[in-house]
């Protein structure tokens, strides 16, 4: 297995200097690029954690750096092993997250293109200078997009009777948050798995297997599971 | 004998589990045997001893120490995986507070509430949980039986087995025949005998292109059987003779000593073949009083068998309902097994019961294929809600997708049964 030091040692020997890498890149189209990390990374003025951290002031943290987010001991492992985010160590992660951090709950497969990465990182960048420069932008996440009942999305869950009913889950989604081809579902806010399930339910996310399970479970049920599965840590 | 500190310690396993046996009733600790390793049996274990937090003592008897699952072992006959990718210890089990004990159970004792193991041990329970999978009905296959094994292999229990036909199909000569028997429902695995075929087929296409395969089923239709039957042809164009009812495929008839086949009437020579007979619950089960006919008749809502509300029983050796004989099914009524257990010795909440099922099949490299279903409780049975089944002409990165789901859930599902690796 490949680790964290021979990916940073890799990456020192990338034909591109690091600052050539952030600027090299399109912000508009790394913009675009970015769609398929709001679901759970926020960005920009008044960006919070979500089921990944917040990417503000990315460039020049360390991995695992912020003190309010909950990380894999994946990156918690990297953070200690001196892993520090800039141009070319995220570009070696952004090609293939487990590669890197075999344990991450990211649930991403990677972006393959390396003009692509590079964009992307173009656009990050942005959002690592002076604080007060942070732009005003519209990846502002909020979250997935839902029209969900407010009712619904205030149902306080039972964790006991979620713990029993992830039963159901962690046939496929491990309880540890490993992510082997199966995405992580631990330590998700509460908000979001709730919209993720009711998206399945209503059939709005694709998903034969997880349209047939979100299928039948009620509101309270959901609600259970996402009240378990927002503190479990193994 | 004088009892004292020394020659207590020194006393046999057996003495000692006697000696204690009183003790610990009299704490009122109560105890759960679970016999068998596998989806059922072992995430009964953990999840008992998980969730009760050591108030619960459970012991799980399995003879072998390393545990091979059925499910993913045709990619090992493809080539996909190695054996060792589908072998499991059983140290995260008893790290997590599981008694494991690597024996045979021999008998049942009902009346006295004790399971008796092959090394002489008799262990007491309070609640019996039985997931000893599957064995094979004598006689289902006229010419075969448990001692032709070695050459006509079987290879429907992971490990040795499955060496075995990986080890006869490489050794085909070119353009020679493989042979299968499939078996009649209900049997472990429906889609199991075709996506056998096709990894066979699949090494062959690549290792020995112009031999054939030839399949006497007893069954008019099969498990995916339009996924199985497109992909044969658009993989494995003109390799594939499948022989159903319709054609004689239930008449068959073999010969291990001559190496032949004779599907109605009509002798073939094989060069390997691979005899899937009809099944039955592993032998205990039957042994401890609690089957009926071939399989153990259970209640739905908890998995407990008809015979007796102290023995239960999960995945292949029950008889449940509409639920296939699979290792998640299996794993899915551990659970809700597990839940009604520990409700009942400790008087924790217990659950309605929540069944689901999804069953991936490899046809070929990257074309994976996949079919599910949920299922509740009711009076009667085990009662399917709702399914899907991966459709035909589904487009290759469809097929891809579902591929990769399956090592997701292969790795998700033996975390669940062994717990997480270290």
């Amino acid at each position: 297995m490949k680790t964290v030091a021979t990916y940073l040692a890799a990456a020192t020997l990338a034909a591109l200097p690091a600052p050539a890498l952030a600027e090299a890149g399109d912000v508009e189209k790394g913009e675009k690029l970015f769609q398929q990390c709001k679901g759970c990374h926020q960005i920009g003025a008044g960006a919070t954690n979500r089921s990944g951290p917040h990417l503000n002031g990315l460039f020049g943290r360390k991995a695992a750096g912020l003190d309010d987010f909950r990380y894999s001991k994946s990156f918690q492992r990297a953070g200690v092993g001196g892993l520090e985010w800039h141009a070319e160590t995220l570009d070696t992660f952004l090609e293939n997250p487990r590669a890197m951090t075999s344990g991450t709950r990211m649930s991403f497969r990677g972006v393959k293109k390396a003009e692509d990465r590079t964009h992307l990182i173009a656009f990050l960048r942005q959002f690592s200078d002076d604080p007060a420069n942070i732009p005003e932008a519209d990846p502002t996440a909020q979250g997935i997009d839902h029209d969900l009942d407010p009712a619904i999305l205030a149902l306080v869950g039972d964790p006991e009777y979620g713990a029993y009913l992830s039963g159901e889950c962690t046939t496929c989604h491990q309880a540890a948050g490993s992510d082997d081809g199966i995405p992580s579902i631990t330590l998700w806010p509460e908000d979001q798995f709730v919209v993720a399930m009711h998206a399945y339910k209503s059939k709005k996310r694709n998903h034969p297997v997880m349209q047939m399970i979100a299928g039948r479970l009620g509101d309270e049920e959901i609600a259970a599971l996402a009240a378990y599965f927002k503190d479990l840590e193994n | 004998m004088t009892l004292n500190r020394r020659t207590f310690l020194g006393t046999s396993a057996i003495a000692a589990a006697t000696l204690a046996a009183p003790m610990v009733r009299a704490q009122g600790k109560p105890r759960v045997v679970v016999i068998g390793g596998g989806a059922g049996g072992a995430t009964a274990a953990r999840y008992i001893a998980k969730d009760s937090k050591g108030s619960i003592d459970v012991t799980l008897i399995e003879p072998t120490r390393t545990y091979y699952t059925c499910f993913f072992s045709n990619l090992y006959l493809g080539g996909f995986k190695k054996i060792d990718d589908i072998g499991h210890s059983y140290g995260g089990l008893a790290a997590g507070g599981v008694n494991v004990v690597h024996d045979w159970a021999v008998d049942v004792d009902r009346e006295a509430k004790t399971v008796t193991l092959a090394g002489g041990a008799n262990l007491p329970y309070d609640k019996l949980i039985l997931s000893p999978g599957i064995d094979f009905v004598e006689g289902a296959v006229e010419g075969w039986d448990l001692s032709a094994q070695n050459a006509m292999p079987h290879a429907y229990k992971a490990g040795s087995q499955t060496e075995l036909l990986r080890a006869q199909l490489a050794a085909m000569p070119e353009g020679g025949t493989f042979a299968m028997v499939a078996p009649p429902n209900p049997y472990r695995c429906p889609p199991g005998p075709y996506e056998r075929v096709s990894m066979v087929a699949h090494y062959l296409k690549n290792n020995n292109p112009t031999a054939k395969i030839i399949v006497a089923d007893p069954k008019p239709k099969f498990s995916k059987m339009a996924l199985f039957q497109e992909g044969w042809n658009n993989h494995y164009a003109g390799m594939v003779d499948w022989i159903g009812d319709d054609f004689g495929g239930g008449n068959v008839s073999v010969d291990p000593a001559a190496m032949t086949v004779t599907i109605d009437g009509e002798e073939t020579s094989v060069d390997v073949c691979n005899v899937i007979p009809a099944m039955k619950a592993g032998r205990i089960a039957e042994i401890a009083g609690v089957t009926d006919g071939n399989w153990a008749p259970v209640n739905a809502a908890d998995m407990s068998t008809k015979a007796d509300p102290d023995v239960y029983v999960l995945g292949d050796a029950s008889q449940q309902g509409d639920m296939p004989k699979s290792g998640f099914s299996a794993n899915s009524q551990a659970k809700v097994c597990a839940n009604a257990v520990r409700g009942a010795l400790t008087g924790s909440k217990v659950f309605p019961a929540k069944f689901s099922n999804t069953c991936w099949s490899l046809i070929d490299t990257n074309d994976g294929v996949k079919v599910g279903a949920t299922y509740e409780a009711t009076e009667e049975k085990i009662s399917k809600v709702d399914g899907f089944i991966s459709q035909t002409g589904e487009n290759a990165d469809v097929r891809k997708a579902t591929y990769e789901e399956s090592e997701g859930w292969y790795a998700g599902i033996t975390a669940d049964m062994f717990g997480a690796k270290a």
